[in-house]
């Protein structure tokens, strides 16, 4: 066993959280043993916040810099939400899992590498001149190196596989490790793999091997060196039954139980695109919820679909991703123009054009606001962590089905695939909205299908009703007859009516998420930035600063009192990961002078940049130390920032 | 559908008050009233029939009916129109298009909806022009057609729609023109088909294109070109003085005279509408050395994409309750207590 011991190193034990990166080839099964140490830690009651991020590649050649696939878990016995900012321990399967990973690593933290894979080959893919193991080079942190992969043979040598097959359970062992180090169960992993080897027990059996290898090298190694074991408390949370949940889960969830409060069935149109497939393929097995799913031939058919059912009686859905949300555009405007019930699910990732397609960004707000031909208004929600994508995707079958309009839900790759503990919500608290449809005529014995309700919506027939006979279409379309009409007043009058239609949809008030509602400054987000602007604005308060966090639900359109809360501020900063389209919505629908801080690395906001940023911001403001209010659109993180 | 009721109803049942805004003598007036003659023979019902379409003058169809409809966005009034059937399988859907909304910009939408086979009747009405843009050249416009997109002649190779379907794999292709006696039989068969049913209606332009059709469309003098087919019975046209047979050694069809009506001696064959080689051979046949080929080239029909959908949805629902509460509290669950977790 290699190992360097760093000057300082901090105790594990003595922290309220812990933020663990396993990293490995994109065919370690990396993604896999994240995702069972965060169930083991949820079962073991810490609170979390998962962050999986791995390349676009599905198998990147081995041992390459790019091919490299994390998963960090930040995980405590306090409230967690973010992924955390750097790891207190990392995991490194390979040399280029090391290289990419271990400059996030917090110094004294710990490095545990298999060796095995260290190999000349490794280390020249992964552009090491000297193996970083024994050259001295990771001085400043504790690392932990052997073989795991010799071990790993040695533990399923018994179930008579192959080398290469062998080493497929390396993910395993390396998961009983950290199993151990942390004092988790290894029960529910043992559940886990004879579920999903059921069909092949001796793989089943040969994983359970390797788990059980790894836990026990840790107890080993314990007695003999310095891998020590750590517990980490539960958190106090409120009594309830808990699970955990990705985005993608909690949209489908609330998407299932919007179709159940508005009494429709779910039809939802969906074509693979990264990272919204997952939706489509969690809808796919729920059937039994009145949900029929399409997998579409394009973008547009899919929509086009979902528009077709809608217009038939059910509630259609369509979900994608930036480049595929720009190919349904035009069909958006066709949903606006009828005035169906529609949902729309963007789950963002870095653009333009293919952009960074697993990776995390904000930069469709303006496609989202305003991406379409002609004066086309729309309602804009935005979810802020996995678990509020259930809420939000109620609110946006509500909103679609009360106001007959489509309704565009934002969330991210990182809200998608990021997990965190969800308490179990009962479906009985959420107050039904069922569709109302109309089946005798509105107009003494005429039917007029676009005379309009108190919320400015028209009524929805379904084919098949009696005497109700009616075409609607795209074309521009008499007030109420809905016949074609070109006339000038009468374009005039229906753009005047969908805007009033679409800007009068009831929002909540704007409530402030941290801090008092007025201040010095106010941070304001949107969607899936809320964990690290909570946390930083938190540490501020801490230190004094009047300083609150504002988190903004529904962009279009805003919170009545959204202005006048923020007029309560002297300064309004607005970080998201894009270039700063939020701020410029502020500033156009509130005049005021919001300023901007952003970041498009395609990786979440950390809390230390933001705290650090506010404080900059802080010192920037006359009467304060420094110099001058930082100009807007700050980048975060810094190019030269040590990390990057 | 579902055993629909028959409805009785007449022509002018089938018309809405709206203004028909086609340009006069345009064909599209002809296929309109052919569908509404058409409908009442079928026994339809107007509140359960629905008509979609795309963009372009075949599209504006869904105004002039007296029934439900959508007129939707170019290209893509297959996609809206699967999803009209998914989520209600008894309605009636009819969907109009024309050789561009059809073929060009939503062609891979026309691919999938032949390919899955979504019950409903497919009219596109070929005018080898684009008529509402004010006349350039269309995927169907013969090599040579002068337009203002293609001044000195279109030079780009024309789709013969029929040959789209049969690629698609569509299960009923069938034929026929705006001012043909017989296009309310053809509708017909293609309403009893079970499945996508294709119809190309060719469709005089008299603006842009006008008569292109004549050689064999036209409404005088033009039946010797036309070759009516129907299941069981021989190949004539031209009075019955003329056949097609099988060349069986370059395996092609080709023109035989019949002689005192004894088609069996000329070796005559017999249109069997479920053999899929012969209605590939019919759709390629060239005109001018052959007559175009009219009435149902193919009808083999098939289960449809919404049988299949409601045969899934019953395997995957056998067994399963509808339990909302039970579904969000799927998987690994632990229940807190004070501060303690306990796995459940």
């Amino acid at each position: 066993m290699a190992t360097q011991t760093a000057d300082a190193r901090p105790d594990l034990s003595s922290q309220d959280a812990i933020v663990v990166r396993f990293a490995g080839d994109s065919g370690d099964g990396m993604q896999l043993t994240g995702g069972q140490f965060t169930l083991s830690t949820a079962l073991a009651g810490n609170d979390l916040s998962t962050f999986p991020d791995f390349p676009a590649e599905i198998r990147a050649p081995q041992g390459t810099l790019f091919g490299v696939s994390a998963f960090q878990i930040n995980f405590g016995s306090r409230q967690i939400s973010t992924a955390g900012d750097a790891p207190d321990v990392l995991v490194a399967m390979n040399p280029a899992a090391l290289k990419t990973n271990v400059a996030a690593l917090k110094p004294g933290g710990l490095i545990i590498a298999d060796t095995g894979a260290f190999t000349k080959r490794n280390l020249d893919k992964a552009e090491y001149e000297t193996n970083p193991l024994v050259d001295g080079s990771l001085a400043k942190w504790e690392v932990l190196a052997f073989d795991i992969s010799e071990r790993t043979i040695e533990a399923v040598k018994p179930f008579g596989l192959g080398n290469k097959d062998a080493l497929r359970s390396k993910n395993m062992w390396t998961l009983g490790l950290a199993l151990w180090m942390f004092d988790r169960s290894r029960e529910p992993i043992h559940q886990w793999l004879r579920d999903k080897f059921a069909k092949k027990p001796e793989i089943a059996d040969a994983n359970i091997a390797a788990l059980d290898a790894g836990h026990a090298y840790g107890e080993t190694a314990e007695l003999a060196g310095p891998l020590r074991q750590v517990s980490m408390p539960p958190v106090e949370s409120a009594p309830g039954l808990y699970r955990t949940i990705t985005g993608a889960e909690a949209v489908s969830l609330g998407l299932v139980a919007g179709g159940q409060l508005a009494e429709l069935p779910l039809f939802f149109g969906g074509y693979p695109i990264t990272p919204a497939s997952a939706i489509l393929h969690h809808l796919a097995r729920l059937k039994e919820f009145d949900v029929t799913t399409f997998q579409a031939e394009d973008e547009i058919a899919a929509i086009c679909a979902a528009i077709g059912a809608s217009y038939a009686g059910s509630l259609g859905v369509t979900s994608s991703s930036g480049p595929g949300i720009a190919l349904k555009g035009e069909a958006m405007g066709l949903a606006i123009m009828v005035e169906l019930p529609l949902v729309i699910v963007n789950s963002q990732r870095g653009g333009p054009s293919t952009g960074l397609p697993t990776k995390t960004e904000q930069s469709d707000l303006y496609q989202a606001v305003y991406g379409r031909n002609g004066d086309a208004p729309m309602p804009v929600i935005a979810a802020r962590s996995p678990a509020d994508a259930f809420e939000v995707a109620i609110e946006a079958c509500r909103i679609a089905v009360e106001y007959m309009t489509p309704v565009m839900l934002l969330t991210d790759g990182y809200i998608a695939n990021a997990a965190e503990p969800w308490k179990v919500p009962d479906p009985a608290n959420y107050a039904p909205f069922p569709a109302v449809f109309c089946d005798k005529p509105n107009d003494g014995d005429n039917f007029l299908p676009y005379k309009r309700d108190a919320k400015g919506a028209r009524p929805w027939v379904k084919p098949g009703t009696p005497g109700l006979m009616h075409r609607v279409g795209g074309i521009e379309k008499h007030e109420l007859t809905g016949n074609i009409d070109y006339s000038p007043a009468n374009h005039q009058r229906m753009t005047e009516l969908r805007a009033a239609k679409v800007s009068g949809v009831a929002v909540p008030p704007q409530d402030v998420a941290l801090g008092d509602e007025t201040g010095e400054l106010a941070v304001v987000g949107w969607g899936s930035t809320y964990g690290p602007i909570h946390q930083a604005v938190g540490r501020w308060r801490e230190k004094g600063r009047k300083v609150s966090h504002v988190h903004v639900r529904h962009i279009w359109p805003l919170p009545a009192n959204l202005g006048e809360l923020l007029a309560g501020f002297d300064h309004v900063l607005v970080p998201e990961m894009n270039t700063g389209q939020f701020k410029t919505v502020l500033r156009d629908q509130l005049l005021i002078d919001a300023q901007s801080l952003t970041k498009t690395s395609g990786q979440p906001f950390q809390i230390a940049e933001l705290e650090a940023a506010i404080g900059a911001y802080f010192d920037g403001i006359e009467g304060n130390e420094g110099g001058e209010v930082p100009v807007n659109k700050q980048q975060l993180p810094s190019p030269l920032a040590e990390n990057e | 559908m579902n055993a629909p009721v028959k409805i009785e109803t007449t022509l002018k049942d089938w018309e809405t008050d709206q203004e028909v805004r086609w340009c006069p003598g345009c064909g599209d007036y002809a296929i309109l009233k052919a569908v509404q003659r058409t409908l009442p023979t079928l026994g339809a019902d107007p509140k359960n029939t629905v008509f979609v379409s795309g963009i372009g003058c075949s599209s504006r169809f869904p105004y002039y009916m007296e029934s439900y409809g959508f007129h939707t966005i170019h290209g893509r009034a297959p996609a809206f129109a699967t999803g009209v059937k998914l989520a209600n399988p008894d309605l009636d859907v009819w969907l109009v298009t024309g050789d561009g909304d059809g073929l060009s910009i939503g062609g891979n939408h026309m691919m999938h909806v032949l390919r899955r086979n979504v019950n409903m009747q497919i009219m596109l009405f070929n005018n080898e022009i684009y008529g509402l843009t004010k006349g350039q050249a269309s995927p169907t416009s013969r090599v040579g057609t002068r337009s203002p997109s293609t001044p000195v002649g279109s030079f780009d190779a024309p789709i013969n729609p029929c040959s789209f379907a049969l690629g698609a794999n569509a299960r009923f292709v069938a034929r026929g023109f705006d001012v043909s006696k017989k296009l309310p039989e053809v509708l017909a068969a293609a309403h009893a088909h079970e499945g996508a049913a294709f119809i190309e209606i060719f469709q005089n332009c008299i603006v842009y294109n006008k008569d292109v059709f004549d050689a064999f469309a036209a409404p005088k003098g033009a039946e010797d070109q036309q070759l009516w087919l129907e299941h069981g019975e021989p190949m004539l046209f031209a009075g019955g003085a003329k056949g097609i047979a099988l060349d069986r050694e370059a395996l092609e069809l080709k023109v035989v005279e019949v002689t005192d009506g004894d088609w069996q001696a000329a070796d005559v064959l017999v249109h069997n509408a479920k053999n899929r080689s012969i209605a590939h051979m019919l759709v390629e046949m060239p005109f001018g050395p052959f007559p175009m080929a009219l009435g149902v080239l193919y009808d083999d029909p098939r289960p449809t994409y919404e049988a299949a959908v409601a045969d899934e949805r019953e395997r995957a629902t056998r067994g399963k309750t509808r339990d909302l509460a039970a579904l969000l509290a799927t998987g690994q669950t632990w229940t807190v207590s004070g501060t303690a977790a306990d796995p459940v």
